[in-house]
């Protein structure tokens, strides 16, 4: 096990460099620099101000010195600092949003796993019932709505017509006079209608998973065996079937470590929610080079490790993995 | 006043008049202090150091932090702002500037002429990152005469000198000796102005208070906020829920979404014009638009009435010219281009474009009289602009084709590389008249404005003049006559001047429009204590 481990993690350095290399070059050749932003269409700025401006962020240098000094910098875990105009640590700038994103993540993996699994096991077990085609037309509704759209109608309803939700933001404005348990209910209260439109559409995904492969489980020989030896209808899914049927699970879960860290621009836009999405939105228009290589590495290394602990995970929870 | 390519339409600059509601100020209370005064930014800003910010947001919050030497007043005329007085010399070449007395940092260090001189030595070093440097190096000579005087030589007469010292003073005991650009006062700004920054959430929100100390006197509203909400149609239904009270509206929202008896009851509507205007530039360098002719054809063929009904809903006005029609140096006896499908065809057919073969479409020596109009993304007025010009100019035989493409694409591959025919932009300025930039024809360099390529000898020789001469009533001679040869030139097709449309909770009161917009008195604007919805 340990040989393995030591294999693939070792395995996975000519892959990041792989990763740095070509996002690197895929982001210089978009047109514009970040010098842009701020020269451009200025009247009050001219050429040698540019020019200034460039030779400081060594972008008059070739594209291979400019990846090799980058890369001098990554191996020491420096991220560099942002071109933005604040010009503040990248990793600092990725520190602020990052806790923001992974809790609504979070929050919204728990509210589907709690909805998608009971919904797919109950549709598996009562294949073609009513309960089963409402709950299909219910999840796929969700997957096919445009979250933007269902958050500017809650936000409508909710926020503006009833006034019972926060229309966006996670604070109140007098949030820092509030005592710490109201300061707790206040962003659960400014947390519900964005955690909602983001389950509401990873619901579809979850719940066909899971009554798929409860539906496969079912006709297997074993749940038979189990049947004619007298268990009750209850012992048999929830025990015996349900167990085998979550495997897969567990690889989906590994595969969504990635997107703990990446936001959705649009939901993170309409609901103001300060989060990695937008960052890294904002970094590709600004053509904010450190800031999105930084948000790239991350991601990859993100990515490789959710795949690895999904490799051993599996093998950890199937003894047929385990021993071929 | 900053010159900036307007992305969004800008809001708050100039008035035209007052066609808005005034809230009938029944009760003459005196203003009073306290509450809180939210509005909302679509970006994050960048850096509070004013020498090296350029986005709208963080200069919205540096006018409340830090002062200039002047300002414009209410009537756009330049007064004292940290300068009490200033005196020109005989030969225009000398400024020399009296500051004020007792004015304090928000540290509580006294605020002298070294400061001044530390900021414009901060403007011209080479090694601060800053895009404002271009009209402190005009300067010769920088001296702090005194704590309280400071005098600037210039090596020729540079009108727009006097305006450029409305640029923020930065605090040189904060800011001496180090990196500018890892200074903390980029998140933490120290200045002498009107408010005091308090705190910022990354990402979310950041709040001024009110400045005790402030030489004009404590500000009325005790607290600002500025949340980060990068959506408008979020924005807009913050506004509605109570959770914004100032916002820019879009023509839609003014005059379809707005007149719900909620909303009139919580908020006052404003219109006023804005200090930008849009236009249809053509490219010079091409043959079809070197005949002036065909311009003026197209110029006959657009109907701006329409553009601006269609697009703006009306709130707008047919540009004439690169100038705000209620300026002083508008010149409203221009040569107009009024809609005359008729006269645009008979110019047409005078510079050779007839339809010889009968398709509706006009030719010449084989050619077909088609271009493509590109315009950047992200701007919904100017993509519909496009859309109704193309209608119109079918209708005279003129075939379009339009191209909207991604802001950094759009500048690097169309505008600076001349590979474009015709393309529908902005320009939003102040009441600063110099137009040098754009287009006197030694502008005409890759990235530089004048990129449609306008070159006219008279032009040139009256822009360096403009910029020359200090006297009003003689500047406004010179730049009369650039406003007629641009008209009859047609280089653009001037298109029409928005509106800006901004909305105020009722509760605020002392809100005057004029000809800079409502809020420029900001620091007295206050709320009756009843009405007060914050009370901390």
């Amino acid at each position: 096990m340990l040989v393995y481990l030591t294999k693939r993690l070792v395995m996975m350095i000519p892959l990041l460099i792989g990763i740095t290399l070509i996002s690197f070059v895929v982001i210089h050749l978009a047109p514009g620099e970040p010098t842009d932003m701020q020269t451009d269409l200025n009247p009050k700025s001219s050429i040698e101000m540019r020019d200034r401006l460039r030779e400081r962020y060594n972008l008059d240098k070739p594209l291979y010195v400019q990846y090799g000094l980058w890369m001098k910098q990554i191996v020491t875990l420096d991220f560099g600092d942002s071109f933005a105009q604040d010009n503040r640590p990248v990793l600092e700038k990725i520190g602020e949003r990052m806790p923001i994103t992974i809790l609504i993540n979070v929050l919204s993996i728990v509210v589907i796993l709690a909805v998608a699994v009971p919904i797919g096991i109950l549709s598996a077990v009562r294949r073609n019932s009513l309960f089963d085609r409402g709950t299909t037309i219910f999840v796929f509704l969700g997957f096919a709505m445009p979250s933007f759209w269902l958050a500017l109608l809650l936000m409508d309803y909710f926020g503006v017509r009833l006034g019972v939700f926060p229309v966006a933001g996670l604070k109140s404005i007098g949030y820092d006079y509030l005592s710490p348990v109201r300061q707790f209910w206040d962003i659960v209260h400014h947390l519900i209608m964005p955690v909602f439109v983001s389950a509401f559409g990873g619901l579809a995904g979850f719940s066909r998973y899971m009554r798929s492969n409860m539906l496969e489980v079912i006709r297997q020989d074993y749940i038979l065996t189990a049947r004619a030896k007298g268990l009750s209808e209850r012992v048999v899914i929830y025990k015996h079937a349900l167990r085998n049927a979550l495997l897969p699970v567990i690889t989906i879960l590994g595969l969504s470590v990635p997107g703990l860290i990446g936001g959705s621009v649009i939901f993170e836009t309409i609901f103001a929610i300060p989060g990695m999405g937008k960052l890294f939105y904002d970094g590709v228009l600004m053509r904010d080079y450190p800031l999105i290589m930084g948000i790239l590495v991350i991601g990859a290394v993100l990515t490789l490790i959710g795949n690895l602990l999904a490799d051993i995970s599996y093998a950890m929870a199937d003894p047929r993995i385990r021993k071929g | 006043m900053r010159f900036i390519l307007f992305f969004l339409l800008s809001l708050l600059a100039g008035c035209e008049q007052q066609q808005a509601i005034i809230p009938a100020e029944g009760d003459a209370a005196k203003p009073v202090h306290g509450d809180t005064f939210i509005e909302a930014s679509i970006g994050e800003p960048n850096n509070l150091l004013p020498v090296l910010s350029s986005d709208s947001a963080s200069s919205d919050i540096n006018r409340l932090v830090y002062n200039g030497l002047i300002r414009y007043d209410k009537n756009l005329q330049l007064e004292g702002e940290l300068a009490e007085s200033w005196e020109i010399s005989e030969d225009n070449l000398t400024f020399t500037f009296h500051l004020r007395r007792n004015v304090t940092w928000h540290d509580g260090a006294p605020f002298t002429s070294d400061d001044v001189l530390f900021t414009y030595e901060l403007y011209i070093n080479p090694e601060v990152p800053t895009s404002y440097a271009e009209d402190f190096l005009q300067v010769a000579k920088a001296e702090a005469v005194d704590p309280y005087t400071f005098r600037v030589t210039y090596e020729k007469p540079y009108a727009p000198a006097l305006e450029s010292w409305g640029t923020s003073i930065h605090p040189k005991h904060l800011l001496e000796n180090q990196d500018i650009t890892k200074s903390p006062l980029s998140r933490r700004p120290v200045g002498t102005g009107p408010y005091k920054f308090f705190k910022w959430d990354a990402g979310e929100k950041l709040e001024l208070l009110a400045n005790p100390d402030y030489f004009e006197g404590q500000p009325n509203i005790h607290r600002v906020v500025y949340r980060v909400i990068p959506d408008s149609s979020t924005q807009f239904l913050e506004l509605q829920s109570g959770g914004l009270d100032f916002m820019g509206l879009t023509p839609i929202q003014y005059q379809t979404q707005t007149d719900t008896p909620a909303f009139t009851r919580n908020f006052n509507k404003y219109r006023y014009l804005s200090f930008s205007y849009t236009y249809l530039g053509f490219n010079l360098t091409k043959p079809l638009f070197q005949d002036k002719r065909v311009r003026q054809a197209i110029s006959h063929a657009i109907n701006k009435q329409e553009l601006i009904d269609g697009v703006l809903l009306g709130l707008g006005q047919a540009a004439t010219g690169p100038y705000k029609p209620d300026t002083w140096v508008y010149n409203a006896n221009v040569k107009r281009y009024p809609y005359n499908p008729e006269l645009s065809r008979s110019l047409l057919a005078e510079a050779g474009w007839t339809d010889s073969d009968g398709d509706g479409v006009l030719d010449k020596d084989g050619q077909k009289l088609a271009f493509t109009i590109v315009t950047n993304q992200g701007n919904d007025l100017r993509s519909k602009t496009a859309e109704i010009i193309q209608r119109r100019l079918k209708e005279v035989g003129i075939v379009i084709e339009i191209r909207v493409v991604e802001w950094a694409t759009f500048l690097k591959e169309f505008i600076f590389t001349g590979s474009f025919d015709a393309t529908i932009l902005g320009w939003s300025g102040g009441p600063e008249p110099d137009q040098f930039n754009i287009w006197h024809s030694s502008k005409t360099a890759p990235r530089e404005l004048n990129f449609v390529k306008f070159s006219n000898p008279e032009i040139d020789e009256l822009l360096e003049k403009g910029r020359r001469t200090f006297a009003q009533a003689e500047r406004k001679q010179i730049y009369d006559r650039f406003q007629e040869i641009l008209a009859e030139e047609q280089p653009y097709t001037f298109l029409y001047v928005a509106e800006a449309l901004p909305a105020v909770a009722k509760r605020f009161r002392g809100i005057e429009p004029s000809p800079a917009g409502i809020t420029y008195n900001f620091i007295k604007w206050w709320v009756p204590k009843s009405e007060q919805k914050y009370t901390r």
